[in-house]
């Protein structure tokens, strides 16, 4: 069986008077039947672009774009629109149409497509009963909440049933709890209906709750990519590193080092928690063995894919033997991160990426904003 | 001139503005409608981008609109008496009328449209609507309150152009007010066409204003 979306090579390039921006560089992607598949970066890095390559509402510059075993590239305007009709596609902004009510929304690609008036009505029905606003059909756009609109636009977006949806920044215009529903309302769209599903997003937390595989993109190429527990547990690219980190905020900075050391009088290290590594028990026996106490004094663990993922931080209190005799042994086991005592402060052992997630991620997360 | 004597000459010249405004709006308010839409769609990184295209409609609608209504009357009567067979009387002065009505109408429809989410039109196209369609469902839909509201507008300009075009020989209230009134002194007679010119324009805003709120829903 072929994939669901198949780019191979693809560029696409703007050119502005004299300026040409290559807004995404040589993406190959596959994409496989029934994923949700995320596409994460920051703005500007080419993912709104990728996605319309992906629907056709932009042609490369250069590549092939396959779309269910077809070739889509190099096909008229006109050819294109039947294309187009077959995926969903839903917006950050959701783009209702303002004079027509909730069902006149629903009903527009299926007048597009031509359907007669009762088939509509019954289609209508059923999808606005999916997304729970059946009670909405008469209501305009406008007297709608925000997660309301995005349930009109997922309604239409299915309307012609396609067996691809695009969300393009879907949830960033919600407030987290929203959020949390109209990603639980695409997660049913996906396992109830079996639609393929690409997230477009610059939240980690959006793709590490609802995707199976994530592309990373930065400046207009996908600079990783894969399932999403490998990639938060083991990111290879700063980008991803900075992320995760947003997603996870599991790892101290050097600021919150630095109080936590003025606070505790052991050794503080943090430990990574894995799917299979540096559980509770685990820990807990391996302080035992060691006659060494640990109190938790920061961290978080968060689910990923239905797998653990997250780091503690502790104070050690033990000999120095033995606390040394208890790292030693986790290291075979987990990621330690070691950030001295109050009198040894081991400065050089703050790891890059957590410094960098504090510290620069920070500063860009507001730049995007 | 009494009020026995004023009355039908009154009702003849109300009936004649009522024609020229009428007319002229329901010729030019289409053609504009077309032509705004035409300007709006080719404009860069719109639905028909058309660099030419936009620019020759730019620049005919530039040159014909600042000419002053009663030059272009006279200007254009070669062209009125091809085209209407006639170069005095009600009929004829709507063809000019209603040209430039169509250059006056496309840039308001133009600059209500402009104002339209391309996030809408974008919908559109993902959902595999074609340029015709999104057009009109679209486009002019989406932006029908102001566009009614622009056309309100409109209906007054063109009452305002209807009195110069009587001036020429159209007839209608503004030519009743000239002649029975300013040339012959009796200001009783232009301010009863004054008060209904308002009478007219008042009826046709609430008219245009009741309209526009239905579509906008409000």
């Amino acid at each position: 069986m072929s994939a669901m979306v198949c780019l191979q090579h693809v560029t696409k390039e703007f050119t502005a008077g004299k300026q040409t921006v290559r807004a995404v560089d040589d993406v190959s992607l596959e994409i496989e039947r029934g994923e949700i598949f995320g596409v994460i970066g920051y703005s500007g890095a080419g993912k709104s672009t990728l996605v319309r390559l992906i629907n056709a509402l932009e042609s490369p510059t250069s590549g092939t774009v396959v779309i269910d075993g077809e070739t889509i590239t190099g096909r008229t305007e006109r050819q294109l629109r039947p294309v187009r009709a077959r995926i969903g596609f839903i917006f950050q902004q959701f783009n209702l149409l303002g004079s027509r009510t909730v069902a006149g929304n629903v009903a527009y690609p299926l007048r597009v497509a031509r359907w007669p008036k009762e088939r509509r009505e019954a289609r209508v029905a059923e999808l606005l009963e999916f997304v729970g606003l059946s009670d909405k059909a008469r209501q305009y756009p406008d007297q709608l909440s925000g997660g309301q609109k995005q349930r009109v636009g997922i309604a239409r977006a299915l309307a012609t049933s396609p067996g691809l949806l695009l969300a393009d920044e879907a949830t960033s215009a919600l407030d987290p709890e929203t959020t949390r529903d109209v990603l639980d309302l695409l997660r049913r769209v996906n396992t109830e209906l079996g639609v393929t599903i690409v997230v477009i997003s610059h939240e980690m937390s959006v793709v590490s709750y609802l995707c199976d595989r994530v592309a990373v993109m930065e400046a207009g190429k996908v600079v990783e990519e894969g399932d999403v527990y490998t990639i938060f547990s083991s990111p290879q690219q700063p980008v991803t590193r900075r992320f995760i980190a947003t997603a996870l905020h599991d790892r101290p900075g050097p600021d919150v080092v630095q109080r936590l050391r003025e606070r505790h009088r052991g050794r503080i290290v943090t430990f990574g928690v894995r799917d299979g590594h540096g559980s509770g028990t685990f820990l807990s026996e391996q302080f035992r063995a060691h006659r060494v106490d640990g109190s938790i004094v920061y961290g978080g663990i968060t689910d990923i894919g239905a797998k653990p993922l997250g780091s503690l931080t502790f104070e050690l209190v033990g000999t120095e033997v033995d606390v040394d005799a208890l790292l030693v042994t986790m290291r075979e086991h987990t990621d330690v991160v070691e950030y001295g005592g109050p009198l040894t402060p081991t400065d050089t052992t703050v790891d890059e990426a957590t410094a960098d997630a504090a510290t620069d991620d920070d500063a860009r997360v507001e730049v995007a904003r | 001139m009494t009020g026995t004597e004023m009355l039908p000459l009154l009702w003849t010249a109300i009936g004649q503005t009522l024609t020229m405004v009428v007319s002229t709006l329901a010729i030019g308010g289409l053609a504009g409608l077309a032509l705004g839409v035409a300007l709006y769609t080719t404009r860069p990184g719109n639905l028909l981008e058309n660099k030419p295209v936009s620019t020759v409609l730019n620049a005919i609608v530039n040159v014909v609109r600042p000419i002053p209504f009663i030059i272009f009357i006279t200007a254009v009567q070669p062209l009125t008496i091809q085209v209407t067979g006639a170069s005095y009387g009600t009929a004829s002065v709507i063809f000019p009328l209603a040209i430039m009505a169509t250059f006056g109408t496309s840039r308001i429809v133009e600059q209500n449209l402009v104002s339209l989410d391309p996030g809408l039109i974008e919908a559109a196209r993902a959902m595999g609507a074609g340029p015709l369609r999104i057009i009109g469902t679209v486009i002019v839909r989406e932006a029908l309150g102001p566009l009614i509201l622009g056309f309100t507008f409109l209906f007054v300009a063109i009452t305002d152009m209807s009195a110069m075009a009587g001036a020429v020989s159209g007839g209608g209230l503004g030519d009743f007010a000239l002649t029975y009134g300013y040339q012959r002194y009796d200001y009783v007679v232009t301010w009863v066409a004054v008060g209904v010119i308002v009478v007219i324009v008042q009826l046709a805003q609430l008219l245009g204003n009741r309209l526009a709120a239905r579509v906008l829903h409000h």
